[in-house]
């Protein structure tokens, strides 16, 4: 058959033609502008319109941040050197980045101690972030609160040692009774750190040098962002526990708990931040005893605290929700207790899957930190509105300060949602 | 072999209470609420001490009180004589204000950039991304700062308006653009205005029950009648004629008279541009002056301004008083002024069932129309646009949790890109959307406190500001302000509780 | 553990907390430190310099009244307020003394329990337009749209001035000087009104300050001065007292140059009794008997604070006006020494 057929037809190719390229408008940058930008002509419409826009932007930005000046020293220096043309006055930055950075109280000559406790922050934070690290990693970041306490406050090195070592002895205290009962174990643990904390207290102020090592610096001289980064860091860490336990006294099926935690959580959430920094600022002296005096800073930490503790606990409450009811039902048939069930079972992987949720809300409060700024703290949003603008060299230098400060806080926080979503993507479990 | 025997009934002991599950839970809730009465107790006699200490008490009585400041944006009638309570509700409205035009707008900057997010284009949908991250990763204060700054260094003072050759100009003159705020026209309604509204809004029922009648018969019969253009004719056409009918027929026209020393016998055009400088003696919400200035504003050269009387009669009194040298009137009104006025050749319609009254420039500001205050604009875009962001990720993440296989589904049934959209993908989308758009809502009405860093007069510029400081009472400001925000939040979430129950997926 | 972090904080920042109820001068004593509050920002009263020092005519009252009880002029921890918190600050005892140009009012005397301890600046609020808007009397303003910095008594005064005129204005409220000033300059609004000294200081801070004219009218009366908490009249007296002397040394000749040389001794029983060399008068404050002189010596008499900080020659250039000594047609006068 295939004889005749070979001799049949006249030609036949035995090899495969090359493949030919395709055609040009069907490969390259022409078909994927083809394909993503002028697919149809509404398309084509919004690209020329978005690229304009683009132009747009870029003539009036470029020549401003290309002619900028860095080195004058007042506004109307500035002014004089570009002669009407059009350009920034980065100079305020380069001659008042410190005041920016860390408020203007604070000693010049201490400023690695702030700039290390935020390198260490990283160390400290990385095994939490990133679950691959070893898990020794976690004893720095267990000593870290105390570090950083140290070298941004400075003081005597046995005020943050005494709290170290309450906290040490209340865990073995905690881990020697917590066999027999979690609240027997949990309860001695509190009163063993309290203890320590009292003895240590006394111990500090006699045995406080006349010099310490760091010398200190009082809290109401911090400002700048080190202030937002010292609001956030501390009012998400201390939240985190606080949003726990509110999560569960929510889910909780005692009435009375459980009506104390619903009304707390919805009252933090029903009012805007700024509320609570009045109540901060103007109202809670009042509620206090009489005589007792906090740091403005402290009560702005009770504050916001209590704000980031009720958006956790909802997010907390999210993922204790989401865990399938076998799970709280395999605790109670392995003879669990409560605390033992959500200690071993429950919390581990209601955490693990809030976090990304939890990462959303510290973003939300690092942002929110800029509020007090409107209760006359000088965080980075105060100094630019306060001493910064208000002196008389740089009255009138916007946009440069406010593009600084969006580019900071665009900085830290896309950084942080960037890493929010790479932990989503890895703790995805439903491919589709 | 074991013998099952009952546990012996236990009487109750005291260590139960710690032990035995039944009683533990409440024992910890004694507790609980025990600790919490303490504390409450606590703070309590914290307070009544540090009151009487100096020498304060609690009291509301100072809302009762006069205010003694003035406030720039008054949805209801206030002055300085009016109580801290009124300047209180006074900002509660404006407030409320800013945060409905906020939502509103933000839904539509949301919807926008997170269908756009979506985009094939590729451009674009990098665009919509840098807009996301920026707005999400930048504190709103900072935001609000930036558009305010914006808004009254980059836009015209209202001087800049000023003048032969001014720098700025109006907006097809009507909206003027000025670091004070927009002033756009404001419509006066006239005769007829009523019937207009009545029929207008009959025409709106009238397209619904068309547009049901014409779905329920493709449904029943297959037959597709046409939706668009009935749509439109039912809408415009009743209205329009209504609106003409009441133009048109509208009475005998006005009349202007002006000082018979100053002349007359030429037309509105000419003689506003011989005299430079127009006095009106106008009467307020008089469709009719708004059609006599708008006339007098396009006449070359001719600067306006108006003193205001409450009706004809005390117009007509004001000119003849020599307050001003132009009268609007209709003939009949007039007869009282014969001998002291001239006429211009002009005859002025009466003024239909809405006429526009445009801003003008007039001393420091823009008189008429209506103003829209910068701090009200920096504030309202600023949170639109962060809280767009936001909403825009939830459209985003609304429209991907639809699963693959639905829109697959619809193509194989043959749908067109345009309907599985709107058929398949969005009754479903919505149902995932809605509910962290409304918490966008309420979080934009909660930022909308930030209105002290631009001025705007919101709740907490007069009860938690102005006031506050004036009065001193602090605990009491701080109380109803966080009172007033709770409500609403409480009021948002019920709304969001409803929806959700309305839409959860019926099963079993 | 993290709870550890805020008790750690309590513990050793709390140390620093003192007891605000009855005796002030032993708390500030205890504490070293004389806590005072200052605004935010407003040149030439108190404002931060580059250096992050606190500068300016109120600072130098808190220096003084830390030089009479501390010994260190310096021994000032500078709060700042704005217009809203600065009475809860000192009503809460968060500060000791307030020397925030505070204008002296009934209300805030009476109502909200305050001891006003003098007046060190005689001052009226005014207001600055641009020179080309052509006006030269506040009464022309009707229709002008006028900027005020909120938390004041301004907004009162204004909203007065504008009804007892009859004329119309549309109030644009600002939270900080640093935005009235950039409203102002961007024509978002016609007028800057506050108390007549901070115009100049506004003023002088402009790129072009005779482009500006303060109008004549000057709407109110603002006596500013230093204030304490009603109750501890001990304390209240150190503080009125130590203004006084400083009043008093610009009346006598006192000043930071000569001060030790007159604290040898005088033939002025005045001088003598004011610098300690004569009498008792710092026992019966409880300071000692160099008080006064420490306070003067801090930054010099009122004279020298005045026109060091807002005088003439300085850019904010206020002249003396109501605020010289009454032997010169001023208001200031301190009652004698004796």
């Amino acid at each position: 058959m295939s004889d005749t057929h070979a001799q049949s037809v006249a030609f036949v190719r035995e090899t495969a033609i090359p493949a030919a390229p395709p055609p040009s408008r069907e490969r390259g940058p022409i078909k994927w502008m083809r394909d993503n930008l002028f697919s149809t002509w509404l398309n084509a419409l919004l690209t020329l319109a978005a690229i304009y826009l683009v132009y747009q932007l870029a003539v009036f930005a470029l020549p401003w941040i290309l002619n900028g000046l860095w080195t004058t020293s007042s506004l109307s220096e500035c002014r004089d050197i570009l002669q009407g043309e059009t350009g920034a006055c980065f100079a305020v930055l380069t001659e008042r980045w410190n005041q920016l950075l860390f408020g203007f109280k604070y000693p010049s000559a201490f400023y690695w101690r702030p700039g290390l406790a935020f390198i260490l922050l990283f160390i400290a934070a990385a095994p939490v972030l990133f679950f691959d690290l070893p898990r020794k990693m976690l004893l720095f970041t267990g000593l870290y609160p105390f570090l950083a306490y140290w070298l941004i406050w400075g003081g005597p090195l046995l005020a943050p040692l005494t709290a170290l070592i309450g906290v040490v002895a209340g865990y073995l205290v905690y881990a020697r009774f917590v066999k027999d009962n979690f609240a027997k174990g949990l309860a001695a643990g509190v009163v063993a750190a309290v203890v320590v904390w009292i003895a240590g207290g006394y111990l500090t102020e006699l045995l406080a040098p006349n010099r310490p090592i760091l010398p200190a610096v009082q809290s109401r001289d911090m400002g700048g962002f080190m202030l937002n980064l010292i609001l956030g860091t501390v009012c998400v860490s201390l939240s985190l526990p606080i949003g726990i336990c509110l999560a569960l006294g929510r889910q909780s099926n005692m009435p009375i708990i459980r009506i104390i935690c619903v009304v707390f959580i919805e009252f933090i959430r029903g009012v805007p931040l700024i509320t609570l920094l009045f109540v901060a600022n103007v109202v809670l002296a009042y509620f206090l005893p009489p005589g007792t005096n906090f740091d403005l800073i402290i009560r702005v930490i009770i504050m916001i605290t209590a704000f980031a503790s009720a958006y956790i606990a909802e997010v907390i409450r999210g993922g204790l929700a989401a865990l399938p009811k076998g799970q709280y039902e395999a605790g109670d048939s392995l003879g669990l207790d409560y605390p033992q069930a959500m200690r071993l079972i429950i919390l581990p992987q209601a955490l693990k899957i809030s976090i990304p949720g939890i990462v959303n809300v510290a973003v939300g409060l690092f942002k929110d930190t800029t509020l007090v700024s409107v209760i006359s703290m000088f965080d980075l949003v105060g100094m630019i509105r306060g001493p910064v603008l208000a002196s008389t060299e740089w009255n009138g230098v916007y946009w440069e300060l406010f593009s600084f400060a969006a580019l900071l806080f665009f900085v830290v926080c896309y950084g942080i949602s960037q890493y929010s979503q790479w932990l989503e993507r890895r703790l995805a479990t439903d491919h589709r | 072999m074991t013998t099952v025997t009952d546990p012996p009934a236990e009487s109750f002991r005291l260590s139960m209470l710690l032990n035995d599950t039944r009683y533990r839970s409440l024992t910890f809730q004694a507790i609980a609420l025990l600790c919490l009465i303490a504390f409450m107790a606590w703070l309590g006699w914290n307070l009544i001490q540090n009151l009487a200490a100096a020498g304060l008490d609690i009291s509301f009585g100072f809302l009762g009180e006069p205010s003694g400041y003035d406030i720039n944006q008054r949805p209801i009638p206030y002055d300085s004589q009016s109580s801290h309570m009124r300047a209180a509700i006074v900002g509660m409205l404006n407030t409320l204000i800013v945060a409905g035009l906020g939502c509103i707008t933000a839904t539509i900057f949301g919807v926008i950039a997170g269908v756009l997010r979506l985009s094939n284009n590729w451009i674009v949908r990098k665009l919509m991304a840098v807009y996301v991250e920026m707005f999400r990763n930048v504190p709103v204060l900072i935001w609000i700062l930036i558009i305010f700054s914006i808004m009254s260094v980059a836009l015209p003072a209202p001087s800049a308006f000023r003048g032969a050759e001014p720098d700025s100009s109006m907006l097809f003159g009507l909206i003027a653009l000025t670091n004070r705020g927009v002033y756009v026209p404001n419509a006066i309604p006239g005769a007829g205005a009523m019937v207009v509204t009545a029929v207008f809004l009959l025409s709106l029922v009238g397209v619904w029950a068309y547009r049901r009648y014409a779905t329920k018969k493709l449904y029943d019969t297959g037959q597709l009648l046409p939706m668009g253009w009935p749509s439109l004719v039912i809408l415009i056409v009743p209205t329009l004629l209504v609106w003409m009918f009441f133009t048109l027929g509208s009475g005998t026209p006005n009349r202007i008279y002006v000082p018979s020393d100053l002349g007359g016998d030429v037309s509105l055009e000419e003689y506003a541009a011989e005299q430079g400088t127009i006095n009106l003696c106008s009467v307020a919400g008089e469709p009719s002056m708004a059609v006599a200035k708008r006339r007098i504003l396009r006449a070359e050269g001719a600067t306006l301004r108006s003193e205001t009387y409450p009706n004809a009669q005390a117009a007509a009194k004001g000119f003849a008083d020599g307050n001003c040298d132009m009268l609007v009137l209709p003939e009949e009104a007039a007869a009282s002024l014969v001998g002291q006025s001239a006429e211009l050749t002009t005859h002025l319609r009466r003024g239909g069932p809405f006429e526009l009254e445009v801003p003008y420039l007039a001393g420091f500001n823009f008189t008429d129309g209506v103003q829209v205050r910068g701090s009200l604009i920096a504030l309202w875009f600023a949170l639109a646009v962060y809280t767009g962001a936001f909403i825009a990720e939830n459209v985003r993440a609304g429209i991907m949790a639809i699963s693959r296989g639905q829109s697959e589904a619809a193509a194989a049934l043959g749908l067109r890109p345009r309907r599985i959209m709107s058929l398949v993908i969005l009754p479903q989308a919505l149902r995932v959307i809605i509910p962290p758009v409304i918490s966008q809502y309420l979080n934009l009405t909660k930022n909308s406190s930030l209105a002290i860093a631009v001025g705007y007069m919101d709740l907490t510029g007069t009860l938690g500001g102005i006031t506050l400081n004036q009065t001193g009472r602090a605990i009491e400001s701080v109380f109803l302000l966080m009172l007033f925000y709770l409500a609403i939040s409480l009021a948002i979430s019920g709304v969001m509780n409803a929806y959700n129950n309305a839409v959860r997926l019926k099963e079993r | 553990m993290k709870t550890t972090l805020i008790l750690g904080t309590l513990t050793a920042v709390g140390l620093t907390a003192g007891a605000a109820a009855a005796a002030t001068l032993d708390d500030v004593k205890d504490r070293g430190k004389l806590n005072c509050g200052v605004t935010t920002g407003l040149v030439g009263f108190a404002a931060p310099d580059a250096n992050g020092e606190w500068q300016g005519f109120d600072v130098a009252v808190c220096r003084a009244v830390a030089a009479a009880v501390l010994g260190d002029p310096m021994a000032v921890e500078f709060v700042p307020t704005t217009g809203k918190t600065r009475f809860t600050a000192l009503a809460s005892g968060e500060i000791d003394l307030l020397a925030r140009n505070t204008t002296w009012t009934f209300s805030r005397d009476v109502d909200l329990k305050f001891e006003f301890v003098g007046i060190n600046y005689y001052d009226g609020q005014g207001f600055m337009v641009p020179k080309a808007l052509g006006v030269s009397s506040a009464k022309e303003l009707d229709g002008a749209t006028v900027c005020i910095q909120t938390g004041t008594t301004t907004e009162l005064n204004l909203a007065d001035f504008f009804r007892v005129n009859n004329i119309n204005y549309e109030p644009v409220p600002i939270e900080t000087n640093a935005e009235a000033q950039q409203q102002y300059l961007a024509g978002a609004c016609d007028v800057y009104t506050t108390d007549a000294s901070g115009l100049a200081a506004t003023r002088a801070a402009f790129e072009d300050p005779s482009a500006h004219v303060i109008l004549p009218e000057i709407i109110s009366k603002e006596p500013l001065g230093p204030l304490v908490r009603h109750g501890d009249n001990d304390w209240g007296d150190i503080a009125r007292w130590t203004l006084n002397a400083l009043i008093a040394a610009e009346e006598y000749g006192i000043t930071s140059a000569n001060i030790d040389e007159l604290a040898n001794g005088t033939n002025n029983p005045e001088i003598n009794r004011i610098l300690g060399t004569e009498g008792n008068l710092g026992e019966m404050l409880g300071l000692d008997a160099d008080w006064a002189k420490r306070a003067i010596k801090a930054n010099g008499n009122y004279g020298e604070i005045f026109a060091k900080n807002i005088g003439e020659s300085t850019p904010i250039g206020l002249s003396r006006g109501l605020n010289a000594q009454w032997t010169n047609g001023g208001l200031m006068y301190s009652p004698p020494f004796r």
